[in-house]
């Protein structure tokens, strides 16, 4: 009889441990990203319906005017133009180069490991020294760009001073150090293809450059949207390198007129320069659905790529 | 909400935090004070001060205090002491302002400790009258002591006036620019024979801040109100200095940016204004230069650009002891140990009678007496009202100037956006 009575309660005790621990298990995660992730969050959005300036000690609910303000804010759409603009200039060649280094990676080299671990190199650099440098070849007057165009015998460029030129300033930074980390990731990815179908079509005839397109580009499609989606978040986060690109002033305008200040200098300057958290927040705000805007289209556009 | 937010949210939580946990330590010791115990002041700093031989010499007077000194860069200290205060959290309990942001945070004086309070009022005398002022708030209270200030003279070098056909001795400088009027003469002649690569000034912006600083009245009235508009001689200033730039006196460099820095070594002007901190900048940017970097007086005559002040947060467990410590540390006797070390100006008026000041000669500026002539430019410094956003106003107009020099906008359009941008800072 003793069974009968024990049996229920082991079993209810299985039962906790089979459905409650998982619980348990991964409750750090979800406890430190309610701390660090969804709180903030929350906050974020509550400040961003008030008036609040640090300097003063009045904190005023606006609802939505910081929002309004924002809409009607010059400075804003310029930011998001220069965002758009340097993401696009970044992006797009980054992506590309990625998949022929990949590639070229893919075959059999010697010392392959050696360059398989290269290309990561420029992303464990400090950013801060990255940009520092590259303004420094970017510069006015001794920059050594200026210098190779002079060679040339082409007239130099005052690099920060204008906005496609300070763009594509900023971009090469960013290809130059994430494009390694993306070819890794197709890298790995087309590891994963089946030699088979290669062999398979090396058979029936076909070339390297149409065994890339028909067989590598669809295979890696899945690949190519995380890229795709990842470096949207990124590009449109892009903050260190406008701020740095003009560095020593310590005043994130991000140029004279504006000319490549991102949405993210643009926050911080709100923020953290004019110490205006109410609008600061709006922009975060704004920056976190028009990310997700842009990575969704980014995700349909991406999915098209013919599967194999 | 961007990640990258979440993650700047997240290490203001952290350091929040970390601060409060270093301020309750800072509270137990300070509890059983009376008892003898130890007290623990923190003081929060940015870049050098020159104090760090003056702690144990407080410490071995004072057994009971522990000296404890952090020091972050620049923009990051005062931006990190504005959230500390509006938060009332994690503040030190002695901050250093630098007078780029004293004004800001006079207009908060409910965050400090009225100086004034603490017998402040019997040590007044020991500063230059307008350092005083500017620390001193609309309510009557003193917010902080003043410790160093940057003076201001024109550096030049004499290779370069040599071959423009300019004088090449100090005092003859001196006199080719009694004012700014005759400066930009002196870089007409200059510029007319100057040698190739090498412009009269280093950027517009560093000219104008030199010349605005000594105006009676500057970006503000006494009443808080932006005056920029319509103050004319802040205009007239502008085109002056933009008239200069037409004419090809400036080298475009952005002040503090690494092109300026690369500016001292290749040469790229013969002026720039300097206050006493800046001279050692010069010496390291271009050491071939020894002897031909010289010294002379600032157009106008006054100038200062830089200095610093020590404030106690109103949220210090220890406002007695801590004040006690800043007014010894800006007192005169310390303020000669911190010039004849560190060579950094005091902003203490007693000090510069002293010989180990007034007598300074500079050996790399050709043996300029340098102790003289930028406690001259100190003295001579009439008070201008700051107001608090200041330094902002500076940046919108560094910007609008930039752009010119840059040839995107003539001085008119690059005044009118300016003025723009000057209505969102006050708005």
């Amino acid at each position: 009889m003793t069974s009968v009575t024990t049996r229920p309660r082991r079993r209810l005790a299985y039962t906790l441990d089979v459905k409650g621990s998982p619980y348990i298990y991964i409750a750090p995660f979800f406890l430190l990203f309610g701390a660090l992730g969804l709180f903030p969050l929350l906050y974020t959005a509550y400040v961003s319906m008030t008036d609040w300036n640090l300097l003063e000690t009045t904190r005023q609910w606006v609802g939505f005017e910081n929002y309004a303000e924002l809409l009607t804010d010059d400075y804003f759409w310029n930011a998001l133009f220069n965002t758009v603009s340097i993401w696009l200039l970044s992006t797009i060649p980054q992506l590309l180069v990625a998949l022929v280094v990949a590639h070229m990676l893919n075959r059999s080299l010697r010392a392959r490991t050696f360059f398989r671990m290269g290309v990561l190199l420029p992303n464990i650099t400090s950013i801060v020294a990255v940009t520092i440098i590259f303004a420094q070849l970017f510069g006015r007057d001794f920059g050594m760009v200026n210098w190779a165009i002079q060679l040339v015998g082409l007239d130099p460029i005052d690099w920060q001073a204008g906005t496609l030129s300070s763009h594509i300033a900023i971009s090469m930074i960013v290809i130059w150090r994430w494009t390694g980390y993306n070819a890794l990731i197709y890298l790995a990815a087309m590891q994963a293809v089946p030699d088979h179908l290669y062999e398979a079509a090396t058979i029936d005839g076909a070339g390297q450059w149409t065994q890339f397109w028909k067989i590598t580009i669809p295979m890696l499609r899945p690949t190519i949207i995380f890229t795709a989606v990842v470096s949207t978040i990124g590009g449109f986060q892009i903050i260190a390198e406008p701020l740095l690109f003009q560095s020593g002033t310590g005043n994130p305008t991000g140029g004279s007129d504006r000319q490549f200040q991102t949405v993210g200098l643009y926050l911080y300057e709100q923020g953290f320069g004019l110490y205006e958290f109410g609008y600061a927040s709006a922009i975060a705000w704004t920056l976190c659905l028009i990310i997700v805007v842009m990575a969704l289209v980014n995700f349909s556009i991406t999915r098209r790529i013919k599967s194999g | 909400m961007s990640s990258r937010m979440l993650r700047v949210l997240a290490g203001t939580a952290v350091l929040g935090v970390l601060a409060a946990g270093c301020g309750s330590q800072g509270g137990d010791a300070g509890a059983g004070a009376s008892g003898g115990e130890k007290i623990t002041l923190s003081l929060n700093l940015f870049g050098n001060m020159g104090f760090k031989e003056l702690y144990a010499e407080y410490e071995a007077a004072h057994p009971n205090i522990k000296i404890v000194e952090r020091t972050s860069a620049y923009n990051d200290h005062h931006r990190n002491l504005a959230a500390h205060l509006a938060t009332k959290q994690g503040a030190a309990d002695i901050e250093g302002i630098d007078t780029g942001f004293i004004a800001q945070f006079r207009g908060q004086p409910q965050h400090f400790t009225d100086l004034n309070q603490h017998g402040a009022a019997a040590l007044k005398d020991r500063w230059l009258p307008w350092k005083w002022e500017a620390s001193l708030a609309k309510t009557g209270a003193q917010i902080g002591y003043g410790t160093d200030v940057g003076g201001l003279a024109m550096c030049y070098r004499r290779d370069l006036f040599e071959k423009a056909g300019l004088p090449t001795d100090r005092d003859e400088v001196s006199k080719l620019w009694p004012d700014w009027t005759s400066y930009f003469e002196a870089g007409k002649k200059y510029t007319a024979n100057k040698p190739e690569g090498a412009a009269f000034f280093d950027g517009a912006p560093q000219v104008f801040n030199a010349m605005v600083g000594q105006m009676p009245v500057g970006y503000y009235d006494t009443s808080d109100q932006v005056i920029v508009a319509s103050n004319p001689e802040l205009r007239k200033a502008y085109d002056q200095v933009l008239e200069a730039v037409a004419g090809g006196q400036s080298a475009k460099l952005v002040g503090s940016s690494p092109a300026w820095n690369t500016g001292f070594a290749k040469s790229q002007f013969a002026t720039i204004a300097c206050p006493a901190w800046m001279l050692a900048k010069i010496q390291d940017q271009g050491k071939e230069f020894a002897g031909q970097w010289d010294v002379a007086a600032i157009p106008g005559g006054g100038g200062n650009w830089g200095g610093a002040y020590l404030t106690v947060p109103a949220q210090s467990k220890h406002p007695k002891e801590a004040v006690e410590l800043i007014s010894w540390l800006t007192a005169p006797e310390q303020q000669i140990k911190v010039f004849t070390k560190h060579g950094i100006l005091p902003s203490t008026v007693a000090t510069y009678d002293k010989p180990e000041v007034k007598k300074l000669t500079h050996e790399f500026f050709n043996d300029a007496p340098i102790g003289e002539i930028f406690t001259t430019a100190a003295l001579n410094l009439k008070p201008q009202y700051q107001g608090p956003r200041a330094g902002d106003i500076q940046t919108a107009i560094r910007d609008g100037m930039n752009r010119v020099e840059e040839g995107k906008q003539s001085a008119d359009e690059a005044w009118a956006q300016i003025l723009k941008d000057i209505d969102r800072i006050d708005k």
